[in-house]
């Protein structure tokens, strides 16, 4: 076990940094994925600080620029997946479903020592591989999510044919609950169940939020977790803020089922202020410069630290 | 007389599966339909059943590619592209997986109407990056597919017959080169997968009226070889007509269409087909000949093209028919 990285802050911490790299992101650009942070820290937190089992980053700390899409004319062509280490049989790989969880994900790196922080800089730049919907090429990305409900059912792929080849290394989704919406999500459950892909762990971030809006107004999806069960993975519910619950739920045994831990967060844990947003919390852009200043003092308080002083 | 060859995929798949540890079968809920039975009874470890689940199917399938797999995708051509487009974009085109899409019953060899006639298909594949496209004609063609599919360094579509296929040429599919069937100078053909029979029942007929035919079977219809098909249109006097079992609109007529005005070719091109029309349900025979895919359909074309009459008829196609190959043919089931 290859934990090089790993466990110079507590996860607590790093969860912290998360929120702060990127409300100092959003505040410095004029908007962002804060709420996503505010959800996701501390699972992302968890996966790279303690659960998955990943080698030292075999990709420049700073991130090199777009370098072209996959295509025969461009043999160098390469993934983000170095940010996440070497492949190799034992190792875990992670996919990030929600791409538009980039902004999060890219902050996780910088705070488990993965990227530099420049790279943070180079975030939705033109000629730059910091991708807003982060694409393959992007840190820490290995395959294309950008249109939601695809990652599990790759994940699935990947897990089957690791499995076949006998690799002991999982197979980690990051998981949105608004990819419940899709069917692809059902399939690939079902697929995990039948084929007893049982390499395959997922965390989702149950915001019940979506991009119009709270999930209830846009289209109601019931009981996820009892579907889950019923489409044949095993499911864990956890608070998405209590780190011992997350490290209780991936013990849970599973033979022969997916692991899928659903992970109840607020989308304003951390950033109270946000919830004057709510529901349209997908993309806080700030209204008005009043707001953008209200929201820096208020939300810089929040989190420890000074407001951040922004170019006006 | 023209052999027929029963199910020409299913022994050929086989042979080449169990030739290549990282070959996988997969199959949506269309095994036997697609002659894949038999290899799942014989060989479940390397078969995966993915269900009546494409979108799932195609991500899984760009997974185990991921995973250095060289799955198999096998369904009907329409279930491949239509509903699961995204999948096949995202999880296998663009990383450029050596995923195998074998897609059956392409066109109008189904009577299932609209929903099972991949009539767009090569349409739809031409304009996504990274995609190779191949085309069976005959059972020599369907029994070298597998091989020359899994050759390519990306993802492939292919369009496979199945049931009971003729076999019209002796040597295998070798990609990226067309057939030259006939080499004339009056005027160019060019036709894929189950046009070229016809084809060569129309260009025999012609030759009887004194047409000199050139005539080209494509397999390969992406990547395309312009620099040799330019060639081969300044070798006719006449102008250039495509017969395919696909709509003409992004198909090999647009492909030649493509070509000549890339290149500045002052040449007439008649483009046969489906004309911004589905097709609905029913015999192959009949689909031919209501749509305007058939012999008689190319030897007007041909007529059109060339502004002469040569008084073929039915009959004279129906004698240089390579003898009843059709009769022992039943109308595709489902």
């Amino acid at each position: 076990m290859e934990h090089a990285l790993q466990n110079e802050k507590t996860t607590e911490d790093v969860a912290l940094g998360i929120r702060r790299r990127v409300f100092e992101h959003s505040i410095r650009n004029n908007g962002g994925y804060m709420s996503q942070a505010c959800s996701a820290a501390e699972q992302l937190a968890w996966l790279y600080n303690e659960e998955l089992n990943l080698g030292a980053p075999t990709l420049p700390m700073i991130p090199k620029p777009f370098e072209g899409v996959p295509h025969k004319d461009n043999p160098d062509y390469h993934t983000g997946a170095g940010y996440n280490g070497p492949v190799a049989p034992d190792l875990d790989r992670l996919f990030i479903a929600p791409a538009h969880y980039a902004l999060v994900a890219y902050a996780t790196l910088i705070e488990t020592g993965r990227m530099a922080p420049e790279g943070l800089e180079m975030f939705n730049k033109d000629g730059s591989s910091v991708e807003m919907i982060g694409a393959e090429h992007s840190p820490g990305m290995e395959v294309h999510n950008g249109t939601l409900g695809i990652g599990l059912s790759t994940a699935a792929g990947l897990a089957y044919g690791r499995k076949l080849r006998g690799e002991t290394g999982n197979v980690w989704v990051y998981m949105s609950d608004g990819e419940v919406q899709e069917g692809q999500t059902w399939e690939a459950i079902a697929a995990c169940a039948h084929h007893k892909i049982d390499n395959v762990k997922a965390i989702m971030d149950v915001n019940r939020q979506q991009c119009d809006g709270a999930m209830d107004s846009v289209m109601e999806v019931g009981d996820i977790g009892r579907k889950m069960e019923e489409f044949g993975a095993k499911v864990v519910w956890v608070d998405a803020h209590n780190i011992d619950e997350m490290r209780e739920a991936v013990k849970t045994p599973h033979p022969g089922q997916p692991l899928i831990i659903l992970a109840n967060s607020s989308p304003f844990e951390g950033m109270p202020t946000l919830e004057e947003r709510f529901p349209r919390l997908h993309y806080v852009r700030f209204k008005s410069e009043e707001e953008r200043a209200r929201f820096n003092t208020e939300i810089a308080a929040s989190l420890g630290i000074d407001p951040i002083d922004y170019a006006h | 007389m023209v052999e027929m060859v029963s199910r020409p995929y299913e022994a050929a798949f086989e042979k080449h599966a169990m030739a290549h540890d990282e070959v996988l079968c997969l199959s949506a809920d269309l095994t036997s339909s697609c002659e894949i039975d038999k290899f799942r009874d014989n060989h479940p470890e390397k078969f995966l059943s993915l269900g009546m689940a494409e979108q799932n199917m195609m991500s899984f399938a760009g997974g185990l590619g991921l995973a250095g797999y060289r799955p198999f995708v096998h369904s009907f051509g329409v279930f491949l592209y239509r509903r699961p487009y995204d999948q096949l974009m995202a999880s296998i085109a663009y990383p450029r997986r050596k995923v195998r899409l074998m897609g059956f019953l392409p066109g109008i060899t189904t009577p299932g109407g609209m929903t099972h006639q991949a009539i767009e298909d090569i349409s739809v594949m031409r304009s996504i990056p990274n995609m190779t496209i191949l085309e069976t004609g005959d059972a020599t063609e369907v029994e070298s597919i597998c091989e020359a599919a899994d050759s390519i360094d990306g993802p492939v579509y292919c369009r496979v017959l199945r049931g009971s296929v003729p076999r019209l040429f002796d040597t295998p599919i070798e990609v990226g080169e067309m057939r030259e069937l006939e080499t004339g100078d009056d005027i160019l053909i060019v036709s894929s997968g189950i046009t070229t029979e016809e084809a060569m029942r129309a260009s025999a007929a012609l030759k009887g009226a004194g047409v000199s035919v050139r005539h080209l079977h494509l397999n390969t219809i992406k990547p395309f070889d312009h620099k040799t098909m330019l060639d081969h249109i300044a070798s006719v006097k006449g102008g250039v007509i495509t017969l395919e079992n696909h709509v003409v609109d992004g198909g090999i007529g647009s492909l030649m269409a493509e070509t000549m005005a890339d290149n500045g070719v002052g040449k007439r091109l008649v483009r046969l087909g489906l004309k911004d029309t589905y097709a609905h349900g029913g015999s192959r025979a009949y689909l031919m000949r209501y749509y305007g895919l058939d012999a008689l359909a190319l030897v007007q074309g041909i007529e059109d093209l060339m502004g002469q009459k040569f008084g073929i008829t039915e009959d004279d196609l129906s004698a240089a028919r390579v003898e009843a190959v059709h009769s022992l043919v039943k109308a595709e089931g489902l």
